[in-house]
């Protein structure tokens, strides 16, 4: 039995032009997991993510939800899946609040009532989802920056934010591409301790560049290069893997 | 003297500020200028017109002109440029290519109007008087028309004042022309909340043309001033804001009545050109254009 929740992508593979991203890539991620994916840079990390949450459409390959194959997800539509996803950087709606930037990521329209989840006239959904955006906010230690313009942030609080925006739609599932990129010391432990938490729920697949991070908190690694899965397996075996070691080296004396 | 010369600025000032809305919903959104909003909305007004030459009653024509509008926005989105924005995705071409596609669609909607209606000038009179009110033994040149004219126009900014700032389908508008990919990630359909915002601006417009165009005559090219006009509010107001176009119309409409008034007729439109440049060259992004206000 598959849990409805697990995610299986089956032999991706993605060609852009003449160039092949991705060749062949399965992976998996079942509720209650932290699945890291690491590779040097032009590895095909964030386009597997892309291709995941619909901004990229697959030569070939197949999704699978809870066991069963299906079409590949649109973008609008990763959220009713239970799927969430941050972006590199930021990815925060610079121009509005921050709690209308939680909004936003609930305010899909309803389909049994779309006129009035569409104009919001529905006074206690709008007052359900405002409380949800403050209890998150507080879970996130961010509520005093609640209406300030997500452009004014400083750049730790609008990474937070963007997680709170994902958090949103209560997701099943967690997309995290780089959520510690550019963060310090106490930021990084935060966020360590935070998807360890988020965890005993739900699933998390997080793309990484800090070593610390995806060594601390993932259940499982895959690791690809060049477009290709070369490992996969718990930090320990990948730690220990020479393909991946060599892979890594490769990259550090090609840089 | 003062107080009618103001009066009028604000009358076609706000018929300005709808014009101005309906580019800027646009760019907002696709970051196209429509040129073919002239073409919309005077497209929509004929059809008022032909309401009102059937029914004799022109609130009944004014209505069905502005859903038609609104419908005729959402389908110049749908048939052209989505189609074009899914097919043209890269490259110098993507940036140049819809703008060109709005252009040659003003021209395709101006062409068929003439098939259909002939260029000849018309008449889509209003029943509201053209003569100015009456004040003892004072007339201002400040008609019954004109307030309406203002009272419309105030009407629709109203509402899509409220419709941007506190409902899920103005946030969801907003997050989508400010971040399109995040805006899908957040469940939005973008396309689809893309084609409301045609259609409101085509509904924008065609407010423009039903209610100005009483006060003069109606043909295929009646309303290419007004969308210069427009154009030039749009761009002092940054392009961007929505409370911009507002600002940058009755500027535009107030500075024409003044220098209508107190410098000469013959300089009025020259000076719009004057006002465009001197915006662009001290302060290119528009006085509401980008960090100040483009929230509302």
């Amino acid at each position: 039995m598959h849990d409805p929740a697990s995610l299986r992508l089956e032999s991706v593979t993605v060609d852009f032009g003449g160039l092949r991203a991705l060749s062949g890539v399965s992976i998996e991620v079942n509720p209650g997991e932290v699945v890291g994916i690491i590779g040097p840079n032009g590895a095909g990390k964030t386009t597997l993510f892309n291709v995941l949450s619909g901004l990229v459409h697959p030569t070939s390959g197949a999704f699978f939800m809870g066991g069963a194959k299906r079409e590949w997800p649109k973008p609008h539509q990763l959220t009713q899946l239970g799927i969430a996803r941050t972006l590199q950087g930021v990815g925060l709606f610079n121009d509005l609040t921050v709690n209308e930037n939680l909004l936003v990521g609930a305010s899909h329209v309803e389909k049994d009532n779309f006129l009035k989840s569409l104009l919001g006239l529905d006074r206690n959904r709008q007052l359900h989802l405002y409380e949800s955006a403050q209890n998150l906010l507080a879970e996130l230690n961010i509520s005093e920056y609640a209406r300030e313009l997500a452009s004014s942030l400083p750049y730790p609080i609008s990474k937070r934010v963007a997680l709170a925006r994902a958090l949103m739609c209560k997701p099943s599932t967690l997309l995290l591409d780089e959520p510690a990129g550019g963060l310090g010391v106490e930021d990084i432990a935060w966020l360590k301790e935070f998807v360890l938490r988020f965890r005993s729920k739900k699933s998390v697949l997080l793309v990484e560049h800090h070593m610390d991070v995806i060594m601390n908190v993932c259940d499982r690694i895959y690791v690809l290069n060049f477009g290709e899965l070369i490992a996969h397996g718990t930090p320990d075996e990948i730690k220990h893997n020479p393909l991946v070691i060599a892979a890594y080296l490769g990259s550090e004396e090609g840089e | 003297m003062f107080i009618d010369t103001l009066l009028i600025g604000i009358s076609s000032g706000a018929i300005y500020s709808l014009m101005a809305l309906a580019l800027v919903l646009v760019w907002r959104s696709t970051r196209v200028v429509n040129f073919a909003q002239s073409g919309q909305a005077v497209l929509s007004t004929y059809i008022g017109y032909e309401i009102t030459s059937k029914t004799h009653n022109y609130w009944i024509s004014l209505p069905l002109a502005i859903i038609c509008g609104a419908l005729i926005g959402s389908l110049v989105d749908l048939l052209f440029m989505s189609l074009l924005s899914k097919r043209v995705k890269s490259g110098p071409i993507a940036e140049i290519a819809p703008v060109i596609a709005t252009l040659g669609l003003l021209g395709l909607i101006q062409s068929v109007i003439g098939l259909i209606w002939g260029n000849a000038f018309l008449q889509y009179p209003s029943p509201l008087s053209g003569k100015g009110f009456t004040f003892g033994s004072h007339t201002v040149p400040f008609s019954p028309q004109n307030l309406f004219i203002v009272l419309a126009s105030a009407t629709v900014l109203a509402i899509f004042g409220v419709v941007f700032r506190f409902t899920n389908l103005g946030l969801a508008l907003r997050a989508s022309s400010f971040a399109p990919e995040i805006a899908q990630l957040a469940g939005i359909r973008v396309s689809r909340v893309r084609n409301i915002g045609w259609s409101f601006a085509g509904a924008a417009g065609a407010v423009a043309g039903a209610v100005i165009t009483p006060t003069s005559t109606l043909s295929p090219n009646s309303l290419d001033l007004l969308f210069v006009s427009g154009f030039i509010a749009a761009v002092i107001g940054g392009l961007d804001s929505l409370v911009g176009a507002v600002v940058g119309g009755l500027v535009l409409g107030i500075g024409f009545s003044f220098i209508l008034q107190y410098i000469s007729s013959s300089v009025t439109f020259l000076a719009g050109f004057i006002i465009l440049m001197i915006v662009l060259l001290v302060r290119p992004r528009g006085i509401f254009g980008k960090r100040v206000g483009r929230n509302a």
